[in-house]
């Protein structure tokens, strides 16, 4: 195709390990008896509940509300009645508040399900209707999108980037939304556009996935101002800061935001779940999710609805494949582990990764020595080795004098650290009590 | 169902360990190790042998004397030991690498800490400490038993290098070896320096397998190849730079030796300062200071000034903001 192919500097080439699953088309997962639906599925507040027990609830219908700016609503994403709001097991929090839904299996729409038209919204209608849609970045960190789209009146954006490199191993649940419907991913992106009043597009991809790249291609051969990137295949490629960088060419300021170099980054997930929201009137009520690793029988893409249980979903793919040793919620690099298979699939699920023993090291930290391979490593060129020692010794100020702020806890460090020091597991300690003594100095005052 | 390991990402490694590391550093050291064998006789192979089980001893005594965890399977000692060997003339007698060895274990190692926390390089350390107590048996060189230069040199009187030979030493009227036989091995001097070819290929499997990076190296042969070819005896632009390449224990130092981890900077920048300090002591050493060579002495230098280097030479982190800016 011809494309220039960009990247950043540093990173890690960790084994792609996404053959069982790449070539898989998504399968449509049947709604499970029993949904959870945790009532913080996104970073900012918890939702307050809309419904309470005995209610009879339909698919589609609001039932958790945001109580400030940044949060988004939680829908039902199957027709029922509400058993019980209790606590659960949450995959990014270890407990939280969820709504138990018993499924009645008619999938019986709610009202205010109806189609709309992009063209005939404006970008503020459109903006509501994305907030009101329950949509939050579904690479996994689960910003709220709308906030992300209300940049402050003196940040001029002028480029928006989908990013479609997912860097992680093992996941493929974007590559197979790429290539399956590139038209939603494509729709989302002018979505988008037309909110920021943007002119320019790009979605990013990295260059291990041609038939993406090529499924996009097409898409946007007729989207005016819209053009596909082909990245490098390296981790962490599809990490904001560095995917900026490598599309165009610009650097995030130092505890900076996107928005101050002009750029709005979504993943290509994200795009394709707005597309959704306004062609079919539907919020966000179920995501693909790549069900892999050793210790699954038949590893899947699959289409669920949120709430579904780790242990359903794994059910679907002919269930555990011997001992599991790990579970992960998304991806190896970065992603969670889970202590139980009850917890719910939530709108940042991008993959649930069954690891075995074979698949999973247990470090053994040994001296550090001093071979650079950090250094080398670190897309946002810190010296790992220097901040982790300070921290591992409680000297959090020097840990912060050499930029712990900046660490993106992308993990390369100690992907590739031979003595399998703990780096970005101190440097990750280090930015907590860094931020926690930022936020008591600034309450001192 | 048995309790799932809950950990802090990442969840995978890469396959490199420090072990495998150690492990890497001794198969490229091989080659060299055989040519030594082959050029000066079963006599090599036995000062290498003590001078390994003296390592790797010694680091089993003295951390079981100090209670901490006995290391020797990581390979680091043994790593130690084999360059120590390859840092010593063939005629010393047998009890000396022993020592030596356990010098550079005991003393520049495990007193500072262990793996990664010496700041010197041990084998070069010890070395420099064998050449002040016994300067005799760490400068007697002997001829490879076999090939042209034995027969060449049959009518020396003296056992120069040819390093010696380059500088007109005292007692030293004798003719240069042809930079054939310097850069094959078929030379004076330590075990493990002379054959450069056996180095290279080894030097080719490190980079290959990223234990080393090119900085410190090319930065470093670079510096000598442009002094020594700069200040030449017969004015400006006239030096053997060649010649000052391939002999003695450049190839070895720099390839080897000043990337030592613990022992050369981490930043980038920082390695290629390293490689060029080390260049510059080298070349004037050589070419006017009291030594014939002067690698190990320019490693140490520099080993020394390694924590300041890092200090000063941090990188510009992505989209750092800097006053000045």
């Amino acid at each position: 195709m011809g494309l220039k192919v960009f990247g950043f500097k540093g990173g890690v080439h960790p084994f792609h390990r996404k053959e069982s699953t790449q070539d898989k088309a998504v399968e449509r997962m049947q709604a499970p008896k029993l949904v959870y639906i945790p009532l913080q599925q996104h970073i900012g507040a918890p939702c307050e509940p809309l419904v309470k027990p005995g209610d009879h609830v339909k698919l589609g219908q609001k039932i958790g509300q945001p109580k400030g700016f940044v949060g988004a609503p939680v829908h039902a994403s199957v027709s029922g009645v509400v058993k019980e709001i209790k606590q659960v097991p949450h995959p990014a929090m270890g407990q939280g508040l969820a709504v138990v839904i018993e499924n009645d299996g008619k999938d019986e729409p709610d009202e205010s399900i109806v189609p709309k038209d992009i063209e005939s919204l404006s970008a503020e209608e459109l903006k509501d209707l994305i907030l009101e849609a329950g949509i939050v970045g579904m690479g996994g960190a689960a910003f709220p999108t709308h906030v992300k789209l209300s940049p402050p009146k003196d940040k001029k954006i002028d480029v928006v980037i989908l990013n479609g490199a997912e860097c992680e191993p093992y996941l493929t649940a974007d590559h197979r939304l790429m290539v399956e419907n590139p038209r939603d991913v494509v729709d989302g992106l002018k979505a988008i556009m037309k909110v920021l009043g943007v002119e320019r597009g790009y979605i990013a991809i990295e260059d291990n996935k041609p038939e993406a790249v090529r499924a996009i291609a097409d898409a946007v051969k007729s989207v005016p101002g819209v053009e596909v990137v082909q990245l490098k295949t390296k981790y962490p490629q599809g990490a904001e800061k560095q995917l900026i960088y490598a599309v165009t060419g610009r650097q995030v300021p130092s505890g900076g935001l996107p928005m101050d170099v002009g750029v709005v980054v979504n993943n290509v997930g994200t795009a394709a779940a707005i597309a959704r929201a306004i062609n079919t009137g539907m919020p966000l009520i179920e995501r693909i999710v790549t069900v892999t690793g050793g210790g699954v029988a038949q590893p899947k893409n699959l289409l669920v609805r949120i709430g579904t249980p780790f242990k359903d979903v794994v059910e679907a793919c002919g269930g555990l494949l011997g001992q599991p040793a790990k579970v992960i919620s998304g991806g190896p690099m970065m992603g969670i582990a889970q202590y139980t298979l009850d917890v719910p699939v939530i709108k940042g699920t991008s993959g649930i990764l069954v690891l075995t023993k074979q698949e999973v090291e247990m470090p053994e930290p040994g001296p550090c020595i001093r071979c650079g391979k950090c250094v080398e490593a670190c897309p946002m060129r810190l010296i790992p080795l220097f901040i982790s020692a300070y921290a591992l010794k409680g000297d959090y100020e020097r840990s912060e004098k050499l930029h712990a702020m900046d660490c993106i806890e992308c993990g390369c460090c100690s992907y590739i650290c031979p003595a399998r020091r703990p780096l970005v597991q101190s440097i990750r300690t280090a930015k907590r009590v860094i931020t926690e003594r930022r936020r008591r100095a600034a309450s001192a005052k | 169902m048995e309790p799932l390991i809950v950990s802090s990402s990442p969840h995978v490694y890469s396959e490199d360990t420090t072990a495998r590391i150690m492990r890497d550093v001794v198969l490229a050291l091989l080659p060299a190790a055989a040519v030594a064998v082959y050029f000066f006789g079963g006599r090599a192979a036995l000062i290498m042998a003590i001078s390994v089980l003296s390592a790797v001893v010694t680091e089993a005594v003295v951390q079981k004397l100090m209670k901490k965890p006995v290391t020797i399977n990581d390979w680091s000692a043994a790593v130690t030991g084999l360059m120590l060997a390859f840092n010593l003339p063939p005629t010393v007698p047998l009890w000396l690498p022993a020592v030596g060895s356990a010098i550079a274990i005991a003393l520049v190692k495990q007193a500072f800490g262990g793996l990664g926390h010496n700041f010197m390089n041990p084998a070069l350390a010890a070395r420099a400490i064998l050449l002040a107590a016994w300067p005799v048996y760490m400068t007697t060189w002997a001829d490879p038993i076999r090939g042209a230069m034995s027969a060449a040199a049959a009518d020396a009187v003296s056992s120069a290098t040819p390093l010696a030979i380059l500088k007109g030493m005292e007692g030293t009227e004798a003719q240069l070896p042809p930079l054939w036989a310097i850069i094959l091995g078929n030379t004076r001097g330590c075990l493990g320096e002379t054959s450069d070819v056996a180095l290279l290929l080894g030097a080719v499997y490190l980079l290959w397998r990223r234990v080393i990076n090119w900085r410190i190296p090319f930065s470093f042969i670079g510096t000598v190849g442009l002094l020594t070819w700069i200040l030449g005896p017969q004015g400006l632009f006239t030096g053997n730079a060649i010649y000052h390449i391939f002999s003695g224990g450049l190839i070895l130092g720099a390839f080897y030796m000043a990337t030592d981890y613990s022992s050369s900077p981490v930043t980038p920048k920082g390695q290629i300062i390293m490689g060029i300090g080390c260049g510059i002591i080298t070349s004037i050493i050589r070419l006017y200071g009291g030594y014939p060579e002067g690698v190990t002495y320019s490693i140490l230098l520099m080993n020394v000034a390694t924590p300041l280097i890092d200090r000063f030479t941090m990188p510009r982190i992505y989209g750092e903001v800097r006053a000045d800016v």
